[in-house]
C-alpha cells in the first residue's frame, strides 16, 4: 500500500533568492507519526505549509511528486485544494495564541469547519464541536463554546486548535511545533493527547519538532532536514541506533543517553549556524560545520541506504561509523 | 472599559467648554455687534437702546456665563434676523443637514471599503497603486472644486440631477458625493492598511488550513478584524461631515444647519452662529464616544476589559 502523503523532490523559493526547500522528499504511513526534526530555519515548516499549499504569495514551490492518498496535489486547482484542506488533511500551527480569530467564539470557528465541508446544521456542527471539546480534555466543553479566544490560555487554545482540525475526522494532521510556544507541563500533556488521538482514531501524523525527547516517544518513522534538504530518514529506532549523517549524530550528541534522552534539550548545540542558500547551490550545505568535510564535498553528495527504509545524504559511506570505530 | 471611557467622557466637556468660548470669543471679535443689529444708518441713541436691549452693554464675562447657562438648558435666545428662537431654527434644518452627513458617509463606504479590499488583496502591484493614486487625488481636491465640477456635469450639460435646493432626495446626491470624497481616501487606506495586516495574520492562515471559501476567508474572518478601526474612523468622519456641511450646503444652496450658519455669518446674527458651532461640536464629540463604543462592540477584547 502505498504512503497516506508522499512528497517527492519538494523545492520552495521566495522571490528567486532565497530556496528554503531544496528537493526534499518525505513519506508519511497511514495511521503512523512521522517526525520531521532540524534546527530553526531548515525549511520544516515550509515544506509543511508547501503541502498544505499554504505558502505566503511570495513563495514558489515546485515538487516530482506530491500526492495525497495516491491522488495528485500537484495539479488541483485551488478550490479542489481548499475542500481536502480541514477535511482529509488538517494542519496545526506554532502559535496558539495568535492562531484562532480574536472576532468569533470558540464554537463558531469550530461549526464552520464542519459546515463548510459537510452538510450539517449550525447545532450538530456545535455538538460535534463539543463533543471533540471533550475528547481533547477540556471540562465544561459547553461554555468553552461560547467563549472568545482571549479568553482561554495558550494550552487551552492549543488544544481547541486540535479539537478544530479533528472536526471532519481527517486522515492526515500536520502538527508544527504544537508546544513550543507552551510551559513544560502543558507539552507533556499537549504531546500525549496528540499521541492518544492518533492510536485511537488511526490518524496520521507529520509533527513537527526539535525535541528529540518527544522523536523517541511518539516517532515511527523520522526525518532530519538541514538546509531544506532531508539529510537523513529512517524508522525511529534505527535512527536513534545508527544514525548516519553527521548532523543527526550532532544532534544526538547534545542527548547525553541514547533511549534515556532528557527532555528540553534545544537543538543547535552543534557549532554554527543554518546557512541560507541561495539558487545554484552545490554539495552539502552542511560542509563548513562538519568535522568530516573534504574537498569532495563540494561536488554531488549521492544518497546512501543504510538498512530497511533508512537512508542518508553524504558522501561518507553507509558502513563509515564501524569503519571509523575499528581501523 | 468603564474607566476608559469615563476618562474619555472628561476629555469631551474639556473640549466642549473650549469650543463654546472659542465659539462665543469669535462672534465678539467680529466687531461692535450693537452698530451691526442696529442698522447702517442708526443713530448713536438707537445703537445705545440696542446694546442695552440685547444685554451687550453688560461685561463680557457675565453675557458669557448668561449664555452658557441658557444654552445648557437648550435655549439659545432669539435669533436677530429671523425672529425666531435659534432652537426652532436648528430643529427645523437638522434633518437635512444629518441626511446630508448619511448619505456621504453611505456612499464613502460603498466606495472606500471594496477599494481598500480590492488594494490589500492586490498589495503591491498596479491595481493596489492606483487604488492609492485615487485616493491621494480625492484627498488634494478641495470640496467646492469638485462640487463646482460636479454641477457643471451633472446638473447642467447631462441634466441628471438638480443643482441647488433641498426639495427631493435627488438634492442630496450631488453634495453626498462631495461629502464622501472628503472621507474616502481615509477610509480607503484604513481600510486596506488594516485588511493587509489581518491577512498576514496567524487566523487567515488558520481559516485557509481550515479549507474556507475565498470569500468566507476575506470578508468573515480578515474584514471583521480590519473594519473595527474603519468603523470608528467612520464616526468621526460623520462628525468632520456635518462640520463640512458648512460649505457644502452653501455651495448646493442645501437648506441645512450649514447653510444656515452660512447666512448668519453674513448677517452678523451671532445667537444662530453661535448655537450652530455648539451643536456640531457637541455632535461631533458624541460621535467620537460612539466610535469608541463601537470599538468596545466589535472587539471582543475590549469588552471584557
Ligand atoms: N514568507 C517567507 N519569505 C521569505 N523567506 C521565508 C519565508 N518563510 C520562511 N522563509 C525562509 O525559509 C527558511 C526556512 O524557514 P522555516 O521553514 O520556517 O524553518 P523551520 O525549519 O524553523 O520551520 C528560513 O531561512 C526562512 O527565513
Ligand atoms: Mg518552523
Amino acid at each position: 500500500m502505498t504512503a497516506l502523503l508522499e512528497v517527492e523532490g519538494l523545492r520552495v523559493a521566495f522571490g528567486g533568492r532565497i530556496e528554503a526547500v531544496r528537493g526534499a522528499s518525505l513519506a508519511v504511513a497511514r495511521g503512523q507519526t512521522h517526525c520531521l526534526v532540524g534546527e530553526s530555519g531548515c525549511g520544516k515548516s515550509v515544506s509543511a505549509l508547501a503541502v498544505m499549499n499554504l505558502l505566503a504569495r511570495r513563495g514558489r514551490r515546485t515538487a516530482d511528486r506530491l500526492a495525497f492518498d495516491g491522488a495528485d496535489l500537484l495539479g488541483l486547482s485551488d478550490t479542489a485544494m481548499a475542500r481536502l484542506r480541514g477535511d482529509r488533511m488538517a494542519m496545526i500551527f506554532q502559535e496558539p495564541m495568535t492562531s484562532l480569530n480574536p472576532a468569533y467564539t470558540v464554537g463558531s470557528q469550530m461549526a464552520e469547519v464542519l459546515r463548510r465541508h459537510r452538510k450539517v446544521t449550525r447545532r450538530a456542527a456545535l455538538d460535534r464541536a463539543a463533543e471533540l471539546l471533550g475528547r481533547v480534555g477540556i471540562t465544561a466543553p459547553g461554555m468553552r463554546l461560547g467563549q472568545f479566544p482571549h479568553q482561554l490560555s495558550g494550552g487551552l487554545r492549543q488544544r481547541v486548535m486540535i479539537a478544530m482540525a479533528l472536526m471532519c475526522d481527517p486522515e492526515l494532521l500536520i502538527a508544527d511545533e504544537p508546544t513550543t510556544a507552551l510551559d513544560v507541563t502543558v507539552q507533556a500533556q499537549i504531546l500525549r493527547l496528540l499521541a492518544g488521538l492518533q492510536r485511537d482514531l488511526g490518524l496520521a501524523i507529520l509533527l513537527i519538532t526539535h525535541d528529540l525527547g518527544v522523536v523517541a516517544r511518539v516517532a515511527h518513522h523520522v526525518s532530519v532536514m538541514y538546509a531544506g534538504e532531508v539529510v537523513e530518514s529512517a524508522p525511529t529506532a534505527s535512527l536513534f541506533a545508527n544514525p548516519r549523517h553527521p548532523y543527526t549524530r550532532g544532534l544526538l550528541a547534545c542527548v547525553p543517553v541514547p533511549g534515556k534522552v532528557r527532555r528540553d534539550q534545544p537543538l543547535g548545540s552543534i557549532p554554527g549556524v543554518v546557512p541560507r542558500v541561495e539558487p545554484g547551490f552545490a554539495g552539502c550545505a552542511f560542509r563548513d560545520r562538519c568535522a568530516h568535510a573534504d574537498a569532495t564535498c563540494a561536488a554531488a553528495i549521492p544518497r546512501h541506504a543504510a538498512g530497511e527504509g533508512h537512508d542518508f545524504l553524504c558522501r561518507l559511506p553507509p558502513d563509515w561509523v564501524q569503519a571509523e570505530a575499528a581501523p | 472599559m468603564l474607566r476608559f471611557l469615563v476618562r474619555r467622557l472628561i476629555v469631551a466637556l474639556l473640549v466642549a467648554a473650549t469650543v463654546v468660548t472659542l465659539a462665543f470669543m469669535l462672534t465678539r471679535l467680529s466687531g461692535d455687534l450693537a452698530i451691526s443689529i442696529a442698522g447702517a444708518n442708526a443713530t448713536q441713541q438707537d445703537v445705545e437702546q440696542v446694546r442695552r436691549a440685547y444685554g451687550l452693554d453688560r461685561p463680557l464675562v457675565v453675557q458669557f456665563f448668561d449664555w452658557v447657562g441658557r444654552a445648557a438648558l437648550g435655549d439659545f435666545g432669539q435669533s436677530y434676523f429671523f425672529k425666531q428662537r435659534v432652537s426652532e431654527l436648528i430643529a427645523e434644518r437638522m434633518p437635512v443637514t444629518v441626511t446630508l452627513g448619511l448619505v456621504g458617509l453611505a456612499i464613502a463606504l460603498v466606495v472606500s471599503l471594496p477599494l481598500g479590499i480590492i488594494a490589500a488583496v492586490r498589495e503591491n502591484t498596479a491595481v493596489d497603486r492606483l487604488v492609492q493614486l485615487v485616493a491621494l487625488i480625492g484627498q488634494a481636491m478641495p470640496s467646492f472644486w469638485l462640487g463646482l465640477i460636479l454641477m457643471v456635469t451633472l446638473g447642467l450639460r447631462l441634466g441628471w440631477l438638480p443643482i441647488s435646493g433641498t426639495g427631493s432626495w435627488e438634492h442630496y446626491v450631488m453634495p453626498g458625493i462631495v461629502l464622501a470624497f472628503s472621507a474616502i481616501p481615509a477610509l480607503t487606506r484604513l481600510t486596506r492598511s488594516g485588511m493587509i495586516q489581518a491577512l498576514a495574520s496567524d487566523y487567515i492562515r488558520t481559516a485557509r488550513a481550515k479549507g474556507l471559501s475565498r470569500a468566507s476567508i476575506l470578508l468573515k474572518h480578515a474584514l471583521r478584524n480590519a473594519a473595527i478601526p474603519v468603523v470608528a474612523i467612520a464616526a468621526v468622519q460623520l462628525g468632520f461631515m456635518l462640520g463640512g456641511s458648512i460649505v457644502i450646503e452653501s455651495v448646493f444652496a442645501l437648506h441645512g444647519v450649514g447653510f444656515l450658519a452660512w447666512e448668519s455669518i453674513g448677517k452678523n446674527d451671532f445667537p444662530v452662529v453661535q448655537a450652530v458651532v455648539l451643536v456640531l461640536a457637541v455632535i461631533y464629540i458624541g460621535l467620537t464616544m460612539l466610535a469608541d463604543l463601537m470599538n468596545a462592540v466589535l472587539d471582543p477584547r475590549l469588552r471584557s476589559a
